[in-house]
């Protein structure tokens, strides 16, 4: 075994590929090779590392320091300073240059517990961390039937957006007696905003892939297929490549580990739309027809994919599966509230000062997220409004700071968490800019398959942009609401179904703003 | 192809290579590597423990560097420092004398005396 004394984390991910990462590692190498370093020094690729850091970010093991938007004109000192005589460069360490120390909430995690801290793309350090020892808990000691009873008892809901439990979901699917059924994954994030699916699939593919294996084996599926945005370049090449991994090992393929259980895992490149995020779609899309909506029911888990009963989940309610195999539903009971256990990822933009992803307890207020996570307000801004959920969700004043996020709270306020995105913005910012892009996007996502959509979105568009111009009358705001309202009732999809959320909310919290606008 | 027990293997292994880059090891060695230890030949010291390390497969073990420690007329100086235990400082070290820490001191926890400048925090 090669021993190094120290390891350099490099966070690889879209942020950082953007910043010329590629170039920044070879530079490295290069400095480190000219010190006499290289076989002292080991630096490995992973994904993100837990802080919110600009640009190119670093962890240093063992003295576990994090550097931030570190750039390569930065490296020779780098080198000589902390890697060779053990100083750390003080000003690109995050939290030190700014008065403020972000939270590394290491210690909540389920989904990214192992993000920033092994090596995607080795097989061998996801078994280390305890990897796949679910998988063998699931086939050698528990039935079919033990893996829902566990699941259901996680109390795990959808992490898309629904909240729909999953545990209930794999029973209905699970009942079934048909030769052949499906497990599909839902990894076309498209909500505005939300990038936390990317996110766990970059930093931990093998976690989907043994999440993927516990749900075909709970439900009798012999062949999943990851249903992936086509943008996610370092995804889908990460994915490729565990999948790959786990064909050797024996983890995927036929007669898994003498079990008798077979599963194949096949990626599917999305196309870009919106709407294919909405199950039925996907499954259309994956069939390889025009991606619109089919009618429910039959739902999917009954009749799905090529007529076959298929489970459709999201990327981080798969993600969570491993983890209460192995470690058993109370574990996963401690976490979150007890409507709605465990962790929700975040993506959190906007106006604050760490702009970035945390993974937190389900339950926990949007102050505290903003606050602890995300480091607050940008210096030399105030907090307007927040629109959680991305341009499926809510728009939320300050008043409701304090609500406490997870699925059953924000209902009270007919607030939802959606995908995980929040949009955070400052008292400069225009509530009805915001809508008008959030409308914007939906016309243009609108798949046109029924009229209250198609029409909706367009004459929603066509009446924010005129409010926005300022030729708008209170009447017009007020039949925003009425076409919003019919859309929610008659759409066919939750796509049209959408837009009365951010319409009301927006209308009804800064109510005092669409006056203004309209007075002139 | 593997089996469960192939599996067991590896994660094993895994966990011992990862242990490492945490910094949850058993000993650690702390290099000075100040402009005068460098000059002193801190460095060759380094190497060496790395490469006995690697050599006897410790897996315990962490190797790491610091700045000047104000003791320059002994250098290079290694401390070793393990949980539980006063620390011991090592002066005037050469790769020679870092091959007899690794085997007395790492390997079988008897303090070599002779090169020992301090003990203490």
């Amino acid at each position: 075994m090669k021993f190094y004394r120290s390891h350099i984390l490099v966070s690889i991910n879209e942020t950082s590929l953007a910043a010329g990462v590629q170039e920044f590692i070879t530079a490295l190498r290069n400095e480190l090779a000219k010190n006499d370093l290289a076989e002292e020094i080991n630096i490995l690729e992973t994904g993100p590392l837990g802080f919110f850091g600009r640009g190119i970010c670093l962890t240093v093991y063992p003295e576990n320091i994090n550097y931030e938007g570190v750039k390569i004109e930065d490296i020779p000192e780098l080198v000589q300073e902390h890697f060779l005589k053990g100083r750390p460069v003080k000003r690109l360490m995050v939290g030190v240059t700014e008065k403020f120390s972000p939270k590394f909430n290491y210690e909540n995690r389920i989904v990214l517990r192992n993000s920033g801290i092994i090596d995607p793309e080795n097989i061998d350090d996801y078994i280390g961390a305890g990897g796949y020892v679910a998988l063998e808990k699931a086939l050698t000691n528990m039935q079919p039937n033990d893996i829902i009873a566990e699941v259901k008892k996680s109390g795990l809901k959808g992490r898309g957006g629904a909240a729909f439990p999953a545990g209930l979901k794999w029973s209905f699917t699970s009942a079934l007696d048909v030769p052949q059924k499906y497990v599909v994954v839902n990894a076309d994030e498209g909500e505005p905003g939300t990038f936390k699916d990317r996110l766990i699939m970059e930093g931990d593919p093998h976690q989907l892939l043994e999440g993927i294996i516990l749900c075909a084996r709970a439900v009798g599926a012999s062949k999943a297929y990851i249903y992936i945005r086509g943008e996610y370049k370092l995804c889908i090449a990460r994915l490729e490549k565990a999948i790959k991994q786990a064909y050797d090992y024996g983890i995927l393929g036929k007669n898994i580990f003498d079990s008798g259980f077979d599963l194949d895992i096949e990626l599917k490149i999305g196309a870009g739309a919106y709407v294919c995020g909405e199950e039925t779609a996907l499954i259309e899309s994956l069939e390889g027809n025009r991606g619109t909506p089919r009618w429910k029911p039959p739902f999917p888990g009954v009749e799905g994919l090529w007529k076959a009963p298929t489970i459709v989940n999201n990327v981080e309610t798969l993600a969570n599966v491993p983890f209460i195999i192995a470690k058993g539903a109370d574990e996963f009971l401690q976490y979150g509230t007890p409507d709605c256990p465990g962790t929700k990822v975040y993506t959190i933009l906007g106006d604050v000062a760490y702009p970035g992803l945390c993974e937190v307890d389900m339950g926990t207020t949007l102050r505290t997220i903003i606050n602890d996570y995300a480091g607050g307000m940008k210096k030399g801004f105030r907090f307007k409004a927040a629109l959680v959920g991305g341009a499926a969700g809510v728009i939320l004043p300050d008043r409701l700071l304090d609500v406490k996020m997870d699925f059953t709270s924000l209902n009270q306020y007919s607030a939802v968490l959606g995908s995980g995105a929040i949009l955070v913005l400052n008292e400069h910012q225009s509530i009805v800019d915001l809508l008008w892009s959030i409308l914007r996007f939906f016309r243009h996502e609108s798949c046109g398959k029924c009229s209250p959509c198609k029409n909706g979105t367009q004459q929603l568009y066509q009446l924010i942009s005129k409010i926005r111009k300022g030729n708008g009358t209170m009447e017009d705001v007020n039949l925003m609401l009425l076409i919003a309202e019919t859309m929610q009732q008659t759409s066919f999809c939750a796509l049209g179904q959408s837009p009365i959320m951010a319409v009301r909310s927006a209308i009804e919290n800064f109510t005092d703003e669409f006056i203004e606008i309209t007075k002139k | 192809m593997k089996t469960l027990a192939d599996l067991k293997k590896i994660r094993e292994k895994a966990q011992e290579e990862m242990k490492l880059r945490g910094g949850n090891t058993r000993i650690k060695i702390v290099v000075g590597m100040g402009t005068s230890g460098i000059a002193m030949g801190a460095r060759e010291v380094m190497k060496t423990f790395l490469e006995e390390i690697a050599n006897r497969n410790l897996t315990d073990v962490l190797v790491t560097q610091t700045g000047e420690k104000g003791l320059s007329s002994l250098e290079p100086v290694v401390d070793i420092i393990e949980e539980g235990k006063p620390k011991v400082t090592y002066g005037n070290m050469t790769p020679e004398k870092v091959k007899k820490v690794v085997v007395e001191h790492i390997v079988n926890g008897r303090i070599v005396s002779d090169y020992v400048v301090a003990t203490g925090n």
